[in-house]
């Protein structure tokens, strides 16, 4: 052998070693000292999550009757991720889907535009990635078309998901209560920790109203399957396996009947109020058991809730929230704030007896009281000496003046100059506190206004919060100005003295004071029902799918007026005077009070530079009352002439008088419907009308023949679908 | 008296062999040739042959197993580390096929063992050659490899199919599938070794002109190859090339001016974009293979991940949770070695390393001890083959070289791969049998 090679030889096997040694050295960094970090990284390779969003629960009247329902639909998405790749961006599959569909290929090649810079609307808003609904509510046998031909529409899928499906008009009539769905967003997200599959469509909450109230009862719990995958995506093992758990759904006390009644009277009211007075345009009424149990209850202007379903557009936006339309948003009967009147002096009747004064004295009704300069008048004139019974049936203001004055002469004087948010509470407005003002009744919808007691604490902050900053009295305030300019130059220099004026015509229920229509319902009601102040609910019962009944919601006691029994009867049988003789003798005139004994008072709030706060609150039967009627229109007129009037006929609707249909015959709530495991109603008392509960549309039975719904027995209920979608890598 | 044995070159000092029966022939010591050099010797069985003290069943286990037989010949380290390298190769093929991957599982495991069988009937055929009469082989092989290249090249439709983007195949009926660019390979070695064995007397090197016409006839399948394109053989030609020449024992400085145009040439290809653009990012990617992860750096970081993840004792054979998902591309083939990485960890995979190292290290003795430059030269470019391809393939399964579709050596599955394989080792044994007892 040549010497030369035998050398070389060796260098070869020197290098091959020392290859041999670099691979072991790499294989060293890579499996020993780069474990963990790689083991990390299989995993992320290996773990898929499949999020399958729960059946949502449906939200039902105190019948059984959907108010809102879920339903599934046939929904024909395509994907462009998909279609993208195709050698022909997928424009054959769409040509032949949109022959499938009957639509033109440009209307569907327009709905799978995504909107990218330079792209005309219409076009895709969402993710790329997410499959684009192009057609709802597909026949079934083209969604079996497009299922079985894979091969001819790989990108298109069809899928049964869940829609919203409102019962109208009863949703429309109830839309501040039912409140709506939305999208997920980042901090509910955070917040609730729940499982999301990314897809805008799937992954909603309940943003207001009973839908955010129940929200985490209505959604159920969310599925999440976590899956090894092998590269192809196929899945080759469960590693967590949470099954979707349907929603419950929430059977409420809102009487489906009534509410669609009383929604359609307090319409008429308002729009024959502002026949005569065009700022009137809005107003609530509350229809609640004597127990606290909401049994209807409208705002006006309402909405259709249905328009929150595809995204709102800006014209609907713009009607919703703006003031133009009366913000039908909000749901004035537990948002609105009004000044309750005439109403009010029950509050101040009771704390004058608290304060010392007889049930059964004898008071002055002068045409005017005039303290420190300010003259504040009766509105019927002088009446001489009444009984506060008398009081009451007239409405006699001056004797409530008095009695808040008298009040206001005994009760700290030197805190009156307000220094500091702890000086105490006032004798008259802790009474008001106690009868469920000034703060938040608790019932069950999220959102919630307090009112206003003008407290000390109340005073201390409006005015700190108002002279300088905010309505800047200081700044605008005028000695010699206007009437809204000499007050605002007072409230600077005096805003934070609770003064004798204030005093005495918050006695009224005018100048600061504030009530929701519902915190006036539930205080009627406490007044009805003996003196138990109850936090209100809507919700009545949640029920699983399977028809237990998970939970029973009874409306807590959260206080007792401060009046003994016997007062509380003083005032009721004054209330029944009003009605029969007094300020509502007139509204109530032909009205058959030997067959339903309404008792109420009227309420005629003034408002600076706006008509009268029309206000009514009732309850019935007299003796023994059950419900509690309240009305409140602001900017209409005196209380008999608009409010008392609709109230009258919401009462005639409870009980079928004067040609009406009578939502709760004989007064009786029907019984708590029972849900059956089908999960449709089995009828329990007879109303008038029963109502199925199952309406046609909704999905009573699964669409059949569909292989890809497969529902556990537990979670099938009412056809309700499942959707899977998985999330992406 | 025995300087004449194994070498066929020293009959001719000697007049005559001794005549059987005569004294001079009993005085022998006792014979240990392989029958080929007996028979070249001179060596006839005389009449009482077969009339010997021992029976004929001990003569034929003493023919087979007997201090000169064949088998007792053969190099038992280098066949041992390759048997042991077809047995774990097997199991993992075994595994990174039954899995959920791929949806039929077991044809791979009996194919793999299939190939295996004919792979060793192949290597004992070729050691029971004479490795001289491989020269004889060598233009054969040469050439019907170029036209099997050409096969894969030419548009014959349904003869070749093309396996990620590359045509490497010819699809014969029954599913039999032939790589020609494998036994290119062996081509290479036989036919430079053939040529660049030829010193002329009182010369102590090859001709500059045997260079020629080596580089000549390598350049054949090399651009057949580069058509193909399958760029893993062809740097794995290269590196045979030019081991070879160095081997040889050409002057330095030749071998360096040769390396200095053949860099030349590879950058005026790249310069004159020559290569397709997913050539280059198929050789580039390896760089920074998270940079692009779905596309050509995929295997690599899927590879690197399975291979990491399994630690210093593996996820056990059949336990690999990538290698069960099929993340790994070519799992059962080019990465086969991350199946070890994932399932038999850092320690089975200096197993395997160790296993190949030691038959680098038996070919490259093998060469060492060859009878002549011939002999040297075949072994040489075996072990070179070996060092570069084991290098290259298990480099792009951990990050360090480009992913190219070279197999593992006796590891991966795949038919013409290990026919070849066993063919060189075949090779290595006929060169072993055959050689000088002096070294």
């Amino acid at each position: 052998m040549i010497p030369a090679s035998k050398r070389r030889l060796a260098s070869i096997a020197l290098i091959a070693v020392a290859l041999l040694s670099v691979l072991g050295v790499r294989l060293y960094n890579l499996q020993v000292r780069g474990h963990s970090s790689y083991v990390a990284l299989a995993s992320q390779d290996q773990v898929r999550s499949v999020v399958t969003p729960a059946v949502r629960g449906e939200i039902l009247d105190d019948t059984g009757q959907v108010m809102v329902g879920r339903q599934s639909e046939l929904v024909v998405a395509v994907n462009m991720a998909t279609l993208g790749q195709q050698s022909d961006g997928g424009a054959a599959e769409l040509s032949r889907l949109a022959r499938l569909l009957k639509v033109s290929e440009k209307t569907l090649q327009e709905r799978v535009r995504i909107c990218t810079k330079g792209v005309q609307q219409p076009c895709w808003q969402g993710s790329p990635y997410q499959p684009i609904p192009v057609a709802q509510n597909v026949p079934q046998p083209v969604a079996l078309q497009l299922l079985e031909d894979k091969s001819a529409f790989p990108g298109v899928s069809a899928d049964i998901q869940p829609v919203t499906d409102y019962n109208q008009p009863l949703a429309t009539d109830a839309a501040g209560m039912v409140g709506y769905l939305q999208p997920i967003t980042p901090q509910e997200l955070k917040a609730l920790n729940e499982p999301v599959t990314g897809f805008t469509g799937d992954d909603l909450v309940g943003q207001a109203g009973l839908e955010a109230q129940y929200d985490a009862a209505l959604r159920g719990t969310t599925g999440v399957d976590e899956v090894a995958t092998n590269a192809a995506g196929q899945v080759t093992s469960t590693i967590k396996d949470i099954k979707p758990v349907a929603g419950d759904d929430l059977v409420t006390s809102i009487n489906g009947q009534l509410q669609i009644d009383v929604e359609n009277i307090l319409a008429n009211s308002v729009q024959q109020a502002h026949a005569d007075n065009p700022g009137a345009n809005s107003g609530a009424a509350v229809v609640m058991t004597t127990t606290g149990q909401v049994v209807a209850m409208a705002s006006y202007p309402t909405y259709d809730p249905s328009v929150w379903t595809n995204g709102l557009s800006e014209k609907e936006f713009k009607r919703l929230f703006g003031t133009a339309d009366g913000e039908p948003i909000l749901e004035r009967a537990t948002q609105g704030e009004y000044p309750p009147g005439s109403t009010w002096k029950v509050t101040t009747l009771t704390a004058g007896i608290r304060f010392g004064d007889s049930l059964y004295g004898s008071y002055d009704c002068p045409a005017a009281v005039t303290v420190d300069g300010h003259t504040f008048k009766n509105d019927s004139g002088n009446e001489g000496q009444m009984s506060l019974h008398q009081a009451l049936v007239v409405s006699c203001d001056t004797v409530f003046y008095n009695m808040g004055y008298q009040i206001w002469q005994a009760d700290h004087r030197k805190d009156d100059t307000v220094t500091s948010p702890t000086a105490p509470v006032q004798f008259e407005q802790k009474i008001e506190l106690d009868w469920g003002f000034g703060k938040d009744t608790g019932v069950d919808l999220p959102q919630e206004s307090p009112g206003t007691v003008p407290t000390r604490q109340w005073l201390y902050y409006y005015w700190k919060d108002n002279a300088h900053t905010g309505q800047d009295w200081c700044k605008y305030g005028r000695a010699n100005g206007s009437y809204v300019q000499q007050i605002e130059y007072d409230d600077c220099r005096f805003g934070n003295i609770w003064e004798p004026g204030q005093a005495i015509i918050a006695s009224i229920g005018q100048g600061y004071i504030n009530v929701t229509p519902l915190q006036l319902a539930r205080a009627y009601a406490a007044l009805a029902n003996g003196g138990t102040l109850y936090s209100p609910r809507i919700g009545e019962e949640l029920v699983s799918p399977s028809g237990k009944v998970v939970e029973k919601i009874t409306p807590p006691v959260v206080g007792h007026l401060p009046a003994s029994k016997n007062t509380l009867a003083y005032i009721r049988s004054a209330l029944q005077g009003v009605v029969t003789s007094g300020t509502a003798a007139g509204t109530f005139g032909s009205f058959p009070l030997n067959r339903v004994c309404v008792a109420g008072k009227t309420g005629t709030a003034q408002v600076f530079g706006k008509n009268s706060t029309s206000v009514f609150a009732s309850f019935a039967p007299c003796n023994d009352p059950r419900y509690v009627v309240v009305m409140m229109i602001p900017d209409s007129g005196y209380g008999a002439d608009v409010s008392g009037p609709g109230v009258r006929q919401i009462w005639d609707a409870i009980y079928g008088l004067q040609g009406a249909k009578a939502s709760l015959p004989g007064g009786k709530l029907p019984a708590v419907p029972h849900i059956t495991t089908a999960g449709r109603v089995v009828q329990t008392t007879p109303t008038v009308s029963p109502t199925p509960r199952s309406s046609p549309k909704s999905g009573a039975q699964a669409p059949v023949g569909l292989p890809f719904v497969q529902l556990p027995a537990d979670t099938a209920v009412g056809g309700k679908p499942r959707r899977v979608t998985s999330g992406g890598p | 008296m025995s300087s004449w044995r194994g070498s066929p070159d020293l009959g001719s000092r000697r007049s005559a062999p001794p005549v059987p029966g005569s004294a001079a022939y009993r005085d022998l010591p006792p014979v240990r040739l392989s029958g080929g050099t007996a028979r070249r010797a001179g060596f006839r069985p005389g009449p009482d042959f077969g009339r010997d003290r021992r029976g004929r069943l001990r003569r034929l286990l003493g023919k087979i197993f007997g201090a000169g037989s064949p088998l007792r010949r053969l190099d038992w380290i280098l066949l041992v580390a390759v048997l042991a390298l077809c047995a774990i190769g097997t199991l993992l093929v075994w595994s990174a096929t039954s899995t959920n991957g791929m949806s039929t599982a077991d044809p791979y495991l009996s194919k793999d063992i299939l190939n295996i069988g004919i792979g060793l009937a192949l290597m004992a055929g070729v050691s029971m050659l004479d490795y001289r009469q491989l020269r004889q082989y060598a233009p054969v092989v040469l050439v019907a490899s170029c036209v099997g290249l050409l096969v894969v090249l030419a548009p014959l439709g349904h003869f070749t199919a093309p396996v990620n983007g590359a045509k490497s195949w010819i699809t014969l009926p029954g599913g039999f599938q032939i790589e020609p660019s494998e036994y290119a390979k062996l081509s290479i070695i036989f036919v430079s070794a053939t040529i660049l064995a030829v010193v002329p007397r009182r010369e102590r090197r090859p001709r500059l002109r045997a260079v020629g016409i080596m580089l000549g006839v390598a350049a054949v399948p090399l651009v057949l190859v580069l058509a193909e394109p399958d760029l893993g053989v062809v740097m794995l030609m290269l590196a045979l090339i030019i081991g070879m020449i160095a081997l040889s024992g050409i002057r330095l400085r030749w071998l360096a001016a040769l390396v200095v145009v053949g860099a030349a040439g590879i950058a005026a290809v790249i310069k004159l974009h020559l290569l397709k653009a997913y050539q280059v990012s198929r050789l580039t990617s390896f760089l920074n293979p998270s940079a692009d992860p779905r596309g050509t750096g995929y295997s690599a970081e899927q590879s690197k991940i399975a291979i990491g993840s399994g630690g210093l004792t593996g996820q056990g054979l059949f336990h690999g949770q990538l290698i069960a998902g099929g993340f790994v591309p070519e799992q059962h083939t080019d990465f086969i070695f991350a199946v070890a990485g994932e399932e038999l960890g850092f320690v089975g995979c200096l197993v395997i390393i160790g296993l190949l190292a030691v038959v680098l290290l038996c070919a490259i003795r093998i060469a060492a001890r060859a009878d002549d430059q011939f002999g040297m030269l075949v072994a040489g470019g075996i072990a070179i083959w070996f060092a570069v391809q084991s290098f290259i393939n298990i480099g792009m399964t951990i990050g360090i070289m480009p992913v190219t579709g070279l197999p593992l050596p006796f590891v991966s599955y795949g038919g013409s791969a290990i026919f070849a394989d066993m063919i060189a080792i075949g090779a290595l044994q006929t060169v072993h049998r055959h050689r000088s007892v002096f070294d």
